[in-house]
């Protein structure tokens, strides 16, 4: 009965009781009862528009703008950079776009709204509000091949059931003594999903803050009273662990972003006295599976949720995804719910946990005035190490600084070349193509040349 | 005028741009490192945040220095290797 189906709704907190903890903040604790008072406040201040950016780095002035926004139907754009250029085509494919942050100032393009101090006041019986499940919260954008973001709509009833799902097989469903500490930004799908809306949806505690170097990180997991669970990537995990910090026991790590080496989630677990889950997914399904890293390489997918193979190509579908949605990554099935991952497809590029593709930073490199032909390469990446692209630009005009300065407008910054490498033609086959093994000889080549 | 050689830097600053040339794999050699140009953005080293992060690594291993991100002086730390010299200078434990 798909017309009943449409008109479910789904509540914005569950599990959590008016004045249960709902969030922690710069060592204050914030009640759901308060939560409820702040998101009613500011949802009567937040401008008629239809689209909003949040660029809120405190995780919940985050939770706060999402929800208040949700409750006015607006939709929150998170796209996978905010490079002028980026935001430029955002601003015209999404118009009455606006950007609500607690920074100092928003990006040029958009009508900007800083963080209001909020005044609502505390109810005595406050009402969870309910949501429709088919209402669109966010736009989720991948990297298209052209420049333009691609949208990947995600319904609240989706997004709920997908955490939902996330927080049962971490073990951590109702566990409101709970606290997550997340490494990763909001604005991000994993961090979106796995410290955000997990805390929203599975009652556990939300902890505002967004640690960064290794001290940062210990002093808040040091500061948080009873048990604790800490959300990050394998780079933070790596350096937490070669930098010699002193930390806490934790109850929980969660990992995604890149492939995590056995090794490493096996120091984590011993370090930490807890278990390591590695969660893999992406943009356009969101979270999909997991595995317990230290123990098995197998992936086993979240409840609902089934693969099957469609000639060279695995799908996933059931669950919250919608229809039926091809993995990027070359996958060995061990049975529909459990596989194996061995690497990327040759196009995708994912350097920390950001994802583009090879055509669209070619894309890219071409379109700057000046450049006669120029492509991006990717050497080959050594497993628990960050790896970064080079490129290779015919442009007799322009300097290598002016070129970078070009690139850095146009994408994220973990994607500009190290190094760029200026040539006198690309090695194009007699059909116009450029192949790996012509490009690896170009890399070697220019490598030797550099240790001169 | 354009003086960034070795003459300017000094021991510890060499030092220092070795280590930040091996962990992150730069291509550049330690004496095109200016002591007074900044490592982030568009110019100089053009370091992004995962870089940050190796360098504090560094940081730790070697100098026993550990950053905040609370700490107000990070943008002057980051400034220039001559800045971050003088940061670990003052608060080295090794």
């Amino acid at each position: 009965m798909p017309a009943v189906q449409t008109m479910q709704a789904v509540p914005l907190l569950r599990l959590h009781r008016p004045d249960s903890l709902f969030a922690r903040q710069d060592g204050k604790a914030i009640t759901t009862r308060r939560f409820l008072a702040d998101v009613l406040s500011l949802a009567e201040k937040l401008p008629e528009h239809p689209y909003v950016l949040n660029l809120c780095s405190d995780r919940y002035r985050f939770v706060v703008v999402f929800s208040a926004a949700m409750l006015r139907g607006q939709i929150s754009l998170l796209p996978p950079n905010h490079t002028p250029d980026l935001i430029n085509r955002l601003s015209q494919n999404y118009p009455g776009l606006y950007c609500l942050t607690d920074g100092a100032v928003g990006p040029a393009a958009l009508q900007t709204i800083i963080y209001p101090e909020l005044s609502g006041v505390n109810l005595p019986d406050p009402a969870i509000p309910e949501i429709p499940a088919a209402q669109v919260a966010a736009i989720v954008f991948t990297s298209g091949t052209t420049g333009d973001p691609m949208p990947n709509e995600k319904t609240w009833g989706a997004i709920s059931r997908s955490v939902t799902v996330e927080a049962r097989r971490l073990g951590i469903f109702d566990r409101g003594d709970l606290t997550l500490l997340g490494t990763v930004p909001a604005q991000h799908m994993y961090g979106f999903e796995s410290t955000a809306l997990i805390a929203m949806q599975a009652g556990v505690i939300l902890h505002a803050g967004k640690p960064f170097y290794p001290a940062d990180i210990s002093a808040l997991l040091h500061e948080i009273p009873g048990p604790r669970a800490l959300v990050t990537t394998p780079v933070h995990l790596r350096a937490l662990i070669t930098g010699n910090t002193a930390l806490p026991q934790l109850d929980l790590i969660v990992c995604a972003t890149a492939p995590l080496p056995r090794e490493l989630a096996v120091q984590a677990e011993e370090l930490f006295g807890a278990p390591l889950h590695e969660i893999y997914g992406f943009t356009e399904a969101g979270q999909i599976a997991s595995r317990r890293t230290a123990i098995t390489d197998e992936w086993r997918t979240f409840d609902g949720l089934a693969l099957h193979q469609k000639g060279d190509a695995t799908y996933v579908s059931g669950g919250h995804v919608v229809g039926e949605l091809p993995l990027n990554d070359i996958t060995e099935l061990r049975s529909d719910t459990t596989f194996l991952l061995h690497g990327r497809t040759a196009d995708l590029i994912n350097i920390a946990g950001k994802r583009t593709s090879l055509a669209s930073l070619n894309h890219h490199l071409n379109s700057i005035d000046g450049i006669q032909d120029g492509v991006f390469f990717m050497p080959e990446e050594k497993p628990g190490e960050t790896s970064r692209l080079t490129a290779f630009v015919v442009a007799a005009e322009l300097t290598s600084s002016e070129i970078l300065g070009a690139l850095r407008q146009r994408m994220d910054a973990i994607f500009l070349p190290r190094p760029l490498h200026k040539v006198d033609e690309l090695p194009r086959n007699s059909t116009g193509k450029l192949t790996r093994a012509s490009l690896e000889t170009l890399f070697r080549q220019c490598d030797k040349g550099q240790d001169k | 005028m354009n003086i960034n050689t070795d003459i300017n830097k000094t021991e510890l600053e060499q030092e220092l741009a070795q280590h930040i040339i091996t962990a992150l794999n730069l291509d550049t050699s330690l004496k095109e490192i200016d002591p007074l140009a900044p490592l982030y953005g568009d110019e100089g080293l053009g370091i992004d945040s995962i870089d940050v992060l190796e360098i504090s690594l560094v940081l730790a291993k070697q100098y026993g220095v550990q950053l905040r991100s609370d700490d107000e002086h990070n943008a002057e730390i980051f400034a220039s290797l001559r800045n971050l010299a003088n940061h670990i200078q003052q608060n080295r434990t090794k």
